[in-house]
């Protein structure tokens, strides 16, 4: 992408629903046209509040947003008909049937009937042999294909997927990946929330991390796969060791655990991690472990990293 | 206001649809009450009555009884329909269409006004198989029964977005439109009420609601048409009044 426009612009959104809770405060946040954005952040830190004020369905306590130069507020009908979303919770008609409840989304957007390509958008989901099935005989993989149907049922330039791959299995996951890359090559820009990093490495063009209605971090991905390359192994010792060997000083191994753990932290995407010769040099020494475990550092690590530095520096503001 | 065709016509037919899935209770209901109704009423009861104002017991009845069924009809139609895709969730997608609330308005008000029209229609076709109704202002008939269809479903609609249980969206057709239809003339003319109960009965505003729609057919009613058609206007206009303060405020529809 050489020519960025902006194809949502949020400045200044702030939500505080009746009960008093301060879902958003000052979100400002610009999506160019045709990028994969994923949006992360903890539970209840505002994404889906987010997402329902950009599409109509939660009003903002203050903030404006532009849909491609339209105010969605005032020019509401322009700025909707480019819009498709996918909620998070699967709301259904039950007694109704696939095609028509994906016909019923694009009347609804106001566009013509055409039924050509409402078969190949429901080929393309594998929903056609199920066009005639009540949604309610459908499993919940199937009503979320339906979702998706219906949210692109209207050809929308913008698409919402609020965590699209909660619960569902790793087939239609892939499909769903599938999907979002060729909606991305016809130039559909796509906001996506997840709670699985191998989505936003996957996917995404640009990450936004939220905490507790804050908008505290837009990188674009490499830059925060680069922060969360690191990796922990931690190695159970047969024997307890009192202090680390000066044999094993240049990996910076640390003692965890009274002695009973070897922690080294390490960088998966460098050429040479020194995990085999850490092992090596272990053997060597007659230093005995019954086993080990490597893990990522986690979003949710560095949510929480992310989280106590915006909170300290917002005490320090105060 | 009004540009999303398409739109209207999508949930216009989505709840036509829905009507037309319990097509045959939705018919028989209609059909077999009116039925009881005339054997009770129209010959147990009616052949011990004289006829009021002149008119044959069982003719008399008609309106009341098409107007009862279609009160509480469109009331329980239109709340329902509003009310499930609040309950199932499905609201965001209508909330989130390029929709104003107007056309949101026309599309479920005019599915469950349309179906009330259609079950009053079968009210009167099936009281024609008990007794000889002369209409004396069709034209006239039938736009009261479009406008109260309408009305109540407007009514509906309002307590529709109200409800937040199923429990309170029966409450307002089943303790308050009901009573207040039967003890409003559906089924006698005031005059033969003891004065100081016809007085209290005045208060009741579907006395004045059913009255004129039995003017419509027997050209006399327990009011005047003027004061009638006032009482309509009133309660068309309070309606829309509190739907367009629903709408603007977003009452019960967004957060
Ligand atoms: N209708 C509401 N009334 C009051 N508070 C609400 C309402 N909806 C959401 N909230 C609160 O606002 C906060 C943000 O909710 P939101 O659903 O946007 O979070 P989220 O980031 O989507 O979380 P999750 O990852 O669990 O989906 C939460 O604390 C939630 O409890
Ligand atoms: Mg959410």
């Amino acid at each position: 992408m050489t020519v960025m426009t902006p194809v949502l612009e949020i400045s200044g959104l702030g939500k505080t629903y009746k009960s008093g809770h301060v879902a958003l405060s000052a979100v400002d946040l610009t999506i160019n046209k045709g990028e994969i954005f994923a949006l992360l952040g903890p539970n209840g830190a505002g994404k889906t509040t987010l997402i329902s004020i950009v599409c109509g369905i939660v009003t903002a306590s203050s903030g404006t947003v532009t849909v491609a130069g339209h105010d969605h507020g005032r020019d509401y009908r322009a700025a909707r008909t480019m819009i498709g979303l996918v909620p998070q919770e699967l709301h259904t008609d039950a007694f109704e049937t696939v095609m028509a409840t994906v016909s019923f989304s694009r009347g609804l957007f106001g566009k013509p009937r055409d039924p050509a390509f409402i078969e190949q958008l429901l080929r393309d989901l594998s929903l056609w042999d199920k066009r005639g099935s009540k949604i309610m005989e459908l499993s919940g993989g199937m009503k979320r294909r339906v979702m998706i149907a219906k949210a692109l049922s209207h050809e929308p330039e913008i698409l919402f997927l609020d965590e699209p791959t909660a619960g569902v299995d790793v087939e239609l996951r892939r499909d769903m990946w599938n999907m979002v890359r060729s909606l991305r090559e016809r130039g559909v820009t796509i906001i996506l929330t997840t709670h699985y990093i191998e989505e936003a490495e996957e996917m995404a063009d640009r990450v936004g991390v939220i905490s507790k209605g804050r908008l505290i971090l837009v990188e674009e991905k490499n830059a925060l796969i680069k922060k969360m390359g690191r990796k922990t192994l931690t190695l159970n010792l047969a024997e307890p060791l009192g202090a680390v060997p000066e044999e094993l000083a240049q990996w910076k191994v640390e003692l965890a655990a009274e002695g009973h753990e070897l922690v080294y932290e390490f960088d998966s995407q460098a050429e040479a991690t020194g995990v085999p010769s850490l092992l090596r040099r272990m053997s060597d020494l007659g230093i005995q472990f019954k086993d080990l475990n490597t893990k990522q550092s986690s979003l949710e690590d560095i949510f929480v990293g992310l989280v106590h530095e915006s909170g300290a520096a917002q005490e320090q503001a105060a | 206001m009004i540009s999303n065709i398409r739109g209207i016509r999508a949930i216009y037919l989505f709840e036509m649809a829905r009507f037309g899935r319990t097509f045959w209770t939705s018919l028989m209901l209609p059909v077999i009450t009116t039925a009881l109704y005339f054997v009770v009423f129209g010959s147990a009861i009616g052949s011990r009555m004289n006829e009021v104002s002149n008119v044959p017991y069982g003719a008399f009845i008609v309106p009341g009884l098409m107007m009862l069924t279609m009160f509480t009809e469109s009331i329980s139609n239109s709340s329902f329909g509003i009310y499930m895709p609040k309950w199932t969730g499905t609201i965001y997608e209508m909330l989130s269409a390029p929709m104003s609330p107007l056309e949101l308005l026309i599309a479920y008000v005019g599915a469950a006004a349309t179906k009330s029209v259609i079950i009053g229609s079968i009210i009167f076709a099936t009281a024609h198989l008990f007794v000889d109704v002369q209409v004396a202002h069709p034209l006239l008939m039938a736009a009261f029964m479009v406008l109260m269809a309408v009305t109540f479903c407007l009514f509906g609609f309002i307590i529709g977005i109200w409800a937040q249980s199923f429990e309170q969206l029966q409450v307002i057709p089943m303790l308050v439109i009901y009573p207040l239809t039967f003890l409003g003339g559906a089924f006698y003319s005031l005059d033969m009420l003891p004065a100081a109960w016809r007085t209290v009965t005045l208060f009741n505003p579907v006395v004045y609601l059913i009255s004129g729609f039995r003017w419509t057919f027997f050209g006399q009613g327990d009011v005047g048409i003027g004061v009638s058609m006032s009482a309509v206007a009133l309660f068309l206009a309070l309606c829309l009044g509190v739907i367009f303060w629903m709408f603007r405020t977003g009452y019960r529809l967004k957060n």
